[in-house]
């Protein structure tokens, strides 16, 4: 039996907190974004490497709640392989909705993850 | 709950029924449970039987406490002294005293969470009509220096009520050595029931009810006792007290054997409260660099259950006002983590945690983009 207070959250979003896809910095990274979560303080940094409005590879370090790092891991496992128009489009919904929702007091997490794909993808 | 409690409480259910403010048989006997056991609540903390008003709990309690003087006392005045960590049981209804017109102290604490009862003596004002001062605090188990204060408020002529819900049970209560007025408790700390506590209301004192109707608990408290749940209150409370003198000890040693076994495998955390004196059973620490949920939920699918004063875990997005009221910034308050250990609590379940929780920081800290930077915590 699962314990009371992971209940919360669906299989997937537990697996994604606990192993993480896609961790990590890349130090040639052609574009990196930081972002923080004014609800919560939880914060994502997020780093990608783009030629020909592809996006090649995608990493990411986060400090924040279950559901921040697990939505920050999808998310930027989403991005791998993505053309960059396609990737500017992804909402928090999508992301939350992926992981099989969120709690309403957790939706501002998949915010985190949204921002950080908008911020980094800004200059191509 | 104790086994103890439940079997006080089974024949109430099912034989005792009897409704304690009807004079027949039935009743009578209710009425003698119920006299039992505020004898156990009385003995407890060394107060007379009729000085104890049973209620619904804590929450309750504070609320009649509080504003059953306000009400009372506003011809005289309308200022109140109380902190900036009581339990929200006190703050949020001293905010709403404050809407309505009352004035507000709120003492600062220090970065050990303490109130210095020299800053109640200098808040103390012509108009001030009640002091309330928590006896422990819930979130890092810090014990304020009631006595001390108990002769500022006696001094000035105050009423003192001071919220013992972390306290009582835990460490020895004596109302007459403290000099309360009023004195907040609930049963379901003691490993009793849930929807009984009781409000310590040294004789004398005027407070007006906030629950009227029938006149019950000598016109305190109106409303039916809940008679099983005030045999269950009793019932816990003479364990309590039988047994506090030999079980605290050990739950404290239990307390610091997991302070100093996370210390020596985790680096960069911290003991909130740590220097102050402090309940036996409660420990907060502060782990930095990782985010206080994302460990709530690691030791939760470990089967280990803590709380935190991460804003994440709470609906409100709030970080926890008494980790900020002691100085640390809600970055910091995001990684704290509170353990409570019960008098059920063993040392396997202590040393399971020391194996456990260093694998699970460090794995958060992994992912933090900034534990590799060198932030001077």
């Amino acid at each position: 039996m699962r314990p009371l207070l992971s209940m919360a959250y669906s299989e997937k979003l537990l697996d994604y907190f606990q192993n993480p896809r896609c961790v990590g910095e890349i130090p040639d990274a052609d574009a990196v974004a930081e972002v923080s979560n004014p609800v919560c303080g939880d914060v994502m940094k997020l780093w990608v490497k783009v030629s020909d409005g592809r996006i090649h590879d995608a990493k990411f370090k986060a400090q924040g709640c279950s559901a921040a790092i697990a939505t920050s891991s999808y998310a930027t496992e989403m991005l791998v392989g993505m053309n960059v128009t396609e990737a500017r489009l992804i909402t928090k919904d999508q992301i939350a909705n992926a992981l099989g929702g969120l709690p309403a007091s957790k939706i501002h997490c998949s915010v985190l993850a949204s921002d950080a794909i908008k911020q980094v993808l800004q200059g191509f | 709950m104790r086994p103890e409690v439940v079997a006080a409480m089974m024949p109430v259910f099912t034989e005792h029924f009897g409704n304690a403010s009807s004079i027949h048989w039935f009743g009578q006997h209710a009425k003698s449970l119920i006299d039992d056991a505020r004898q156990h609540v009385a003995k407890l903390i060394n107060a007379e039987t009729a000085e104890i008003v049973f209620l619904s709990g804590g929450t309750e309690a504070d609320n009649l406490a509080i504003r059953g003087i306000a009400e009372s006392q506003k011809s005289g005045g309308r200022h109140i002294i109380t902190s900036q960590i009581e339990h929200h049981a006190v703050l949020h209804t001293c905010k709403d005293l404050e809407k309505q017109g009352y004035e507000i102290t709120w003492l600062p604490v220090s970065h050990d969470g303490l109130v210095n009862p020299e800053d109640v003596r200098k808040a103390i004002r012509k108009d001030t009509i009640l002091i309330s001062i928590m006896h422990a605090n819930n979130e890092i188990g810090t014990i304020q220096p009631i006595e001390e204060i108990g002769r500022i408020a006696a001094e000035a002529d105050v009423y003192f009520h001071s919220d013992g819900v972390q306290s009582t049970g835990k460490i020895p209560v004596n109302v007459k050595s403290l000099g309360v007025d009023l004195y907040s408790m609930s049963a379901h700390k003691i490993h009793g029931p849930k929807g009984v506590g009781a409000l310590f209301v040294k004789k004398g004192t005027a407070l007006k009810p906030t629950m009227t109707g029938g006149g019950h608990e000598r016109n305190r408290r109106s409303g039916t006792e809940n008679v099983a749940g005030i045999v269950g209150f009793g019932e816990a409370a003479r364990l309590a007290r039988e047994e506090l003198m030999h079980k605290m000890p050990r739950m404290r040693e239990l307390r610091d054997r997991l302070e100093t076994g996370l210390q020596s495998h985790i680096e960069f955390i911290h003991v909130n409260g740590g220097n102050a004196p402090r309940l036996p059973n409660t420990s907060n620490i502060m782990v930095d660099y990782a985010e206080g949920e994302g460990l709530v939920i690691s030791l939760d699918l470990k089967g280990v259950a803590v709380s935190t004063g991460s804003a994440c875990s709470s609906g409100s997005l709030e970080p926890s006002h008494v980790l900020t009221a002691i100085g640390k910034t809600p970055d910091e308050a995001h990684g704290s983590l509170r353990f409570s250990l019960s008098t059920m609590t063993g040392i396997e379940d202590i040393d399971y945690v020391i194996e456990v929780l260093p694998g699970i920081v460090e794995r958060l800290r992994e992912l933090s983009p900034y534990y590799n930077r060198g932030r001077t915590p």
